[in-house]
């Protein structure tokens, strides 16, 4: 949206998130806890991770203290929006028996309206490709349409790339050009510590006149346009995606996966960390005697054995087969299915794999080995 | 008495044999006719000829003690039966049997064993035709032995 | 429960059993009538998620409809949920999600030969489309229908493939893998009947459901017949949790199962269809 640019400070931002509590939102944002910086309730700007910054890589993550008293000087960590937007536990329905005969109802959502403080670009587009799926196809999960219409969010525009990040290449950060109600900057400079604010909707406008704020000079707009160009300079990674699905799935036989079925653990924390994998489960329970039984839909990963299993197996048996699922659907089928990318390339699954398997370096290893005439030129069988 | 050579070309599967060849084959053909329940051949009997069905079904099963044959395959119109007769000790390794009444052209053996060592081309196109049925036979078998529609 | 104009698809309705039959040892024939409300529209091919109370779901396809107001699902015990659903009897209460996914292309079929060739209790998902293109006969031209079974025991609705074979306007062909002693018909696999039976492979749809061993090599026959790719048509089958495209589940290669199919015409799944483990 083409609005003027303002300025807020600390101050504001308690101010911001006063009036979401006020506004009876569950203002959600980054804490340091056990070692990483996770997503949980806030209310004051002290429980932000002043100072504090993330070095990740191919199977780490370290936190570090800053030199500086940044509030959000570091990016992603292990937790995206969805553990609020698609939780990992949600009962669906409860059955009842009784003289009446059996009664099913829906289970009651009664989840508050969440404040999202401090989504990234990359998460953004996460969050909206999760949208294409569970609420904008022809069964929409009518739960998280409504988490998603009633959520707040307040965006951070990065200052610094991570070591694994490349939204670059994915065209998903990191500036984040909509999708937010609100998006700040921070604007560290010695002992000036404010934030430039765009508003991305009415509801932003309207929560903005509680913040006290000023409009942006000059200055302070290249200055958040120099935060943002720093982080594009930094990505540690990059993804060609130039006909990439066509790679994937013309060679689904092709060595590479073999090589890389060699390191997966099939442990599943890709599919824990990423922003976009959606896969669930269901469970039914009931009691002893039968007379009540309920639902209940969890998280799945497509690297269980189970998650394929058809008449006495599974269809993907071997670690290669559910590998291969797994990149082929996020950066292939995804467009097949939904008409978008599935990687936002915030780079959770390269720092969170155990044994540092890179979806960059594979995708790259196997589009090097056919431009040079190694390696098999046609998959199938 | 039909003209054995018209009736060999109808056949697909002589489909494409030169006018000569056909009339070296016909020189080692005959005309049968089984009843239902008639055997064109026992296991164990000599495989002296090899047998093309004009018309009808038959059978192929391997007798077992105590038990009523168990057919494995049944071939229609138009299929070859026999393929032992190309093999040494050229003796038949199961049981043919018409299920209904059967019309089939004999080839004898020797006859045109003798004259595909005589004529290498007539072999060859023989041979370019045998193959593909034993091939899709064989399939035909193992896909029977999977036992596709069975539970795991 | 008030009957909604659109059910929710996350919830089973409830549906009772008003006739359990038995078809084979490890298979019975359920109907199913709401217990409120009008039965929902489907199309043959389609399936539904049938809920055995505390034990779990399975996607069941619908095997026909005795009347407007019921679904025929033919049910073989394979594991818990499937074998709680055979077992169930009269009386007995149900929960139903659905109908779910494609249909046989019965409509766009008409004017051309059709050939259906079922292999085992893939017969009962082609069964509702068979009835519809029998109930409209002079739509069509040649109807072939093609039947493999394991052996003569196991041969699924027996009764009613002999009243079609009655028919004068059918060709249908049985075999078995398998004979007993008192099987009289055709030993071997269905490819074979496909090089039997007579149809015009320039104007005939072929639509095929068993196995998926079974229909690999049926497709290969078909296409060997000279049916184009495009106008076969298999039923995929895939584990399956919510069937409406949302647990990821179902999905082959890039199609759901639940959403894409599961019927599927062959030349759209044609490039993965025979990659291993997809």
């Amino acid at each position: 949206m083409n609005q003027p640019r303002l300025i807020t400070t600390c101050d504001g931002l308690q101010a911001l998130i006063d009036a979401l509590v006020s506004r009876g939102y569950r203002v959600l944002g980054p804490v340091v806890r056990d070692g990483a910086i996770v997503y949980d309730a806030i209310a004051r700007v002290a429980d932000l991770p002043a100072g504090w910054t993330d070095h990740q890589e191919a199977g780490r993550y370290r936190l570090e203290r800053r030199g500086d008293g940044a509030l959000f000087g570091f990016v992603v960590g292990p937790q995206s929006w969805k553990r609020f937007l698609h939780p990992s536990v949600e009962t669906l329905w409860t059955m009842r028996q009784g003289e009446d005969g059996v009664r099913i109802s829906s289970a009651a959502t009664t989840a508050p309206k969440f404040a999202f403080l401090g989504v990234r670009a990359c998460e953004i587009h996460a969050i909206s490709i999760q949208d294409r799926v569970l609420r904008d196809g022809p069964y929409p999960d009518t739960a998280y349409a409504k988490r998603r219409q009633d959520a707040f969010i307040v965006a951070v525009n990065c200052g610094q790339a991570g070591g694994t990040c490349f939204c670059v290449s994915m065209r998903t950060g990191p500036k984040a050009n909509s999708g937010f109600d609100l998006a700040l900057t921070e604007l560290l400079d010695g002992a000036s510590h404010q934030f430039l604010v765009e508003v991305g909707s009415e509801a932003g406008a309207e929560l903005l006149e509680r913040v006290p704020h000023h409009s942006a000079t000059e200055a302070e707009c290249a200055a958040a346009a120099a935060v943002v160009a720093r982080a594009v300079s930094q990505m540690g990674r990059s993804l060609e995606t130039d006909g990439i699905k066509e790679l994937l799935q013309s060679n689904p036989d092709h060595p590479r996966w073999d090589e890389v079925a060699r390191r997966c653990l099939s442990c599943g924390n890709c599919t824990m960390v990423c922003p976009t994998c959606f896969c669930t489960t269901v469970e039914d329970h009931s009691d002893l005697t039968g007379a009540s039984a309920e639902r209940v839909r969890k998280w799945d990963s497509c690297f269980t054995l189970d998650f394929s299993y058809l008449h006495g197996g599974s269809v993907r048996s071997t670690g290669r087969s559910r590998y291969r699922q797994w990149m082929t659907h996020k950066l292939a089928s995804w467009f097949d299915q939904f008409g978008t990318s599935g990687c936002v390339g915030c780079g959770r699954c390269i720092t969170w794999c155990p044994v540092g398997i890179d979806i960059t370096q594979e995708a790259a290893a196997i589009r090097s080995s056919l431009n040079t005439g190694k390696g098999e030129h046609h998959g199938g069988s | 008495m039909e003209d054995l050579e018209h009736i060999l070309a109808e056949q697909p599967f002589f489909a494409g044999f030169s006018a000569e060849h056909s009339r070296l084959v016909a020189g080692c053909a005959r005309n049968h006719r089984y009843d239902a329940g008639e055997y064109l051949f026992r296991e164990g009997e000599s495989a002296d000829e090899f047998f093309l069905i004009r018309h009808g079904q038959v059978a192929l099963e391997m007798v077992a003690p105590g038990r009523t044959p168990i057919v494995f395959a049944t071939l229609g119109e138009g299929e070859i039966v026999g393929a032992s007769w190309l093999v040494p000790p050229y003796r038949w390794m199961f049981d043919a049997r018409a299920m209904a009444l059967t019309r089939a052209i004999g080839i004898d053996a020797a006859c045109l064993r003798g004259k595909c060592e005589a004529d290498h081309h007539l072999g060859y196109e023989m041979m370019k035709r045998f193959t593909p049925i034993l091939v899709q036979r064989l399939h035909a078998t193992r896909l029977q032995i999977l036992d596709v529609y069975g539970k795991r | 429960m008030a009957a909604a104009p659109q059910p929710d698809p996350f919830v089973p309705q409830l549906y009772r059993v008003t006739r359990a039959r038995r078809e084979l040892a490890d298979t019975a024939t359920l109907q199913l009538v709401p217990l409120a409300g009008p039965r929902p529209h489907f199309e043959p091919g389609q399936f539904n998620m049938l809920y055995a109370f505390g034990v779990g779901e399975a996607a069941i396809s619908i095997s026909g409809a005795a009347d407007a107001m019921s679904f025929l699902h033919t049910v073989r015990d394979v594991g818990a949920v499937s074998g709680a659903i055979a077992k169930l009897k009269t009386g007995a209460t149900v929960g139903l999600r659905g109908p779910f996914g494609t249909g046989w292309p019965v409509a766009a079929a008409q004017g051309a030969d059709i050939v259906f060739v079922a292999g085992g209790l893939g017969l009962a998902p082609l069964r509702p489309a068979i009835r519809q293109v029998l109930a409209d006969r002079r739509r069509y031209g040649r109807v072939v229908i093609l039947f493999g079974s394991r052996n003569p025991k196991d041969m699924l609705y027996r009764r009613e493939l002999e009243q079609w074979r009655q028919r004068l306007d059918v060709d249908i062909e049985v075999t078995v893998d398998h004979a007993d002693a008192d099987w009289h018909g055709s030993v071997g696999v269905v490819p074979a009947l496909i090089r039997r039976a007579t149809f015009d492979p320039r104007d005939t749809i072929g639509l095929t459901c068993g196995p998926e061993v079974m229909m690999r090599f049926t497709v290969s026959a078909l296409l060997e017949a000279g049916i184009a790719a495009d106008r076969i048509y298999l039923s995929m089958e895939r584990n399956m949790k919510c069937a409406i495209g949302l647990c990821g589940h179902c999905q082959f290669g890039p199609a759901f199962v639940c959403r894409d199919g599961p019927v599927m015409r062959f030349d759209r799944i044609a490039e993965f269809f025979a990659v291993r483990e997809i």
